[in-house]
């Protein structure tokens, strides 16, 4: 059993048995965690890319992490202190990663269907990192572990996804991939932040939070994405807030030992109270930790024992 | 000579190596308060318990047995193989330092992965001393490591390849050489 693909490109692809495995790896690769010296020398010698074009702290810091525990040499291109601020195209910027001799790169990038482009320029193994609003296949991957992890099984969970699914690239690969692993899905927002035509995903839209909650066993609140919105999808933060907000007293709609979870980063206060955030039914920081064994996992499913022949 | 393709070691055999070497161990170490068993996925893991069991009976102690899976420190992944060898969980609940280690496997061959378990051995921490159990020395050693204790020396051909079955793993217990079409590589399998 391998992963089929060279390239972690979206969860759209990936299939189920592949998911598996990339879970079987990360839980082994978990252990090193615990340790008190945590590096292993399984990708000695291989040079990892991370190449951002949006902003970001747990995603780049977790890839980068993930890689210097596995032994592999990282560099980082905020793209802001660049070339790309001289003009260099991403065709180009990646050309040049090829020449450099960089044996994976994880890309992030503000348009959609960026890291595919790339993984035909490229020949080597790309991770998406985040594209657009199309999807972000390590976080939907790490959310599916994280619940795995808790629950035993996805089968048959019920899950909700509230916030601003429109511009939401973490709610596309968590819902592909939860209804790849069996979780029954529902979706919930305003209106105007509900894509058109969301229900041939396989899901069920709620504009009630309320009802949306009712006996779920997973509750997954998305960061309001005010940067990507350009206005007028809803009246105010407070208004959103009181309808789309989760706390203390909807919470209690949810099933006893529901979990909450937030891809993060927050916005305290908004989307998710403080006290739930903070909670006891919160794995937010859970999601982090299980974000590096995940990367670690497809770091070396990607790298390890595969001699790479061009593309 | 002996014909190929054929049981080297039976049910009862096995049983009686193991308690020899539980006796060899308490015998070396003069007695087991500072031992711990630390078995190589995926066969090394039962052998140690079984180990443990004997010690237990004979010294009335319970020593510390962990699992190893040495995928992480091979160094042959970079080698042109597909698909990357799958990588197991690795459960030592205890702190090795300090401890006399004893590592438990199945079969050494190139000691390579006994080389492998001695490095992500001392990534964990500072054993007092390592000792290594084998069920089968089947020669061909590419590395300078001998183990302390062994079940059964079997020379071998490389194209040749020693089945170890374990009544916990393959639902029986029983040593076999195979015969081979190509020289034998280990961890194909994931072992």
């Amino acid at each position: 059993m391998a992963l089929k693909s060279r390239h972690i490109l979206g969860l759209k692809e990936i299939e189920k048995e592949e998911i598996e495995l990339i879970f079987d790896t990360a839980e082994s690769f978990k252990e090193i965690l615990s340790r008190p010296i945590k590096k292993v020398p399984t990708l000695r010698g291989k040079s990892i890319v991370n190449l951002f074009y949006e902003p970001s702290t747990r995603t780049r810091t977790s890839f980068e992490i993930a890689a210097k525990i596995l032994s592999a040499d990282t560099s980082s291109i905020a793209v802001s202190t660049s070339s790309v601020v001289k003009g260099e195209s991403l065709k180009d910027t990646v050309k040049t990663l090829k020449a450099l001799g960089c044996d994976l790169l994880v890309i992030r990038h503000f348009s959609s269907g960026a890291p595919y482009f790339v993984s035909k320029i490229i020949n080597c193994p790309v991770i998406n990192a985040g594209d657009g609003c199309h999807e972000h296949p390590t976080q939907g991957l790490l959310d599916l572990f994280t619940i795995k992890e808790k629950k035993g099984n996805l089968s048959g969970l019920k899950v909700v996804i509230v916030g601003d699914i429109l511009h939401s690239r973490v709610a596309r690969s968590d819902i592909w991939g939860l209804n790849k692993l069996g979780a029954k899905v529902r979706i919930c927002g305003p209106r105007t932040m509900i894509p058109q035509g969301v229900e041939r995903l396989g899901v069920e839209v709620y504009s009630d939070l309320s009802k949306a909650i009712s006996k779920v066993d997973v509750i997954i609140m998305l960061r309001l994405q005010l940067e990507r919105q350009k206005g007028g999808l809803f009246p105010t933060l407070k208004e959103y807030s009181s309808f789309f907000g989760l706390n203390k007293e909807n919470l209690k709609l949810a099933k006893e030992d529901v979990l909450v979870m937030h891809p993060g980063p927050i916005n305290r206060g908004v989307e998710i109270r403080p006290e739930v955030a903070d909670g006891l039914r919160s794995v937010i920081e859970e999601q982090v930790t299980n974000g590096l064994a995940i990367r670690m996992s497809l770091l070396y499913l990607l790298l390890g024992g595969k001699e790479d022949k061009g593309a | 000579m002996k014909k190929r393709d054929e049981q080297i070691l039976s049910e009862e055999e096995i049983k009686r190596i193991i308690v020899r070497i539980s006796h060899e161990i308490i015998e070396k170490n003069g007695g087991a308060k500072k031992l711990a068993l630390v078995g190589i996925r995926t066969r090394g893991v039962p052998l140690a318990g079984r180990i443990a069991q004997v010690i237990k009976e004979v010294e009335k102690i319970e020593i510390p047995v962990g699992s190893l899976d040495i995928t992480m420190y091979r160094d042959d992944l970079s080698a042109p193989r597909v698909p990357s060898p799958r990588v197991q969980k690795t459960e030592i609940p205890f702190n090795v330092t300090e401890k006399i280690v004893i590592l438990v496997d199945e079969v050494i061959y190139t000691g390579r992965t006994i080389r492998c378990a001695l490095d992500a051995l001392m990534d964990l921490g500072r054993p007092a001393a390592i000792q290594l159990v084998v069920l089968v020395d089947r020669g061909h050693r590419e590395l300078p490591i001998r183990p302390d204790y062994i079940g059964k020396n079997i020379p071998t051909s490389h194209f040749e390849e020693v089945k170890v079955k374990l009544l916990e793993v393959d639902g029986e217990d029983k040593v076999e050489i195979v015969k081979l079409k190509e020289p034998y590589r280990r961890g194909k399998g994931g072992s």
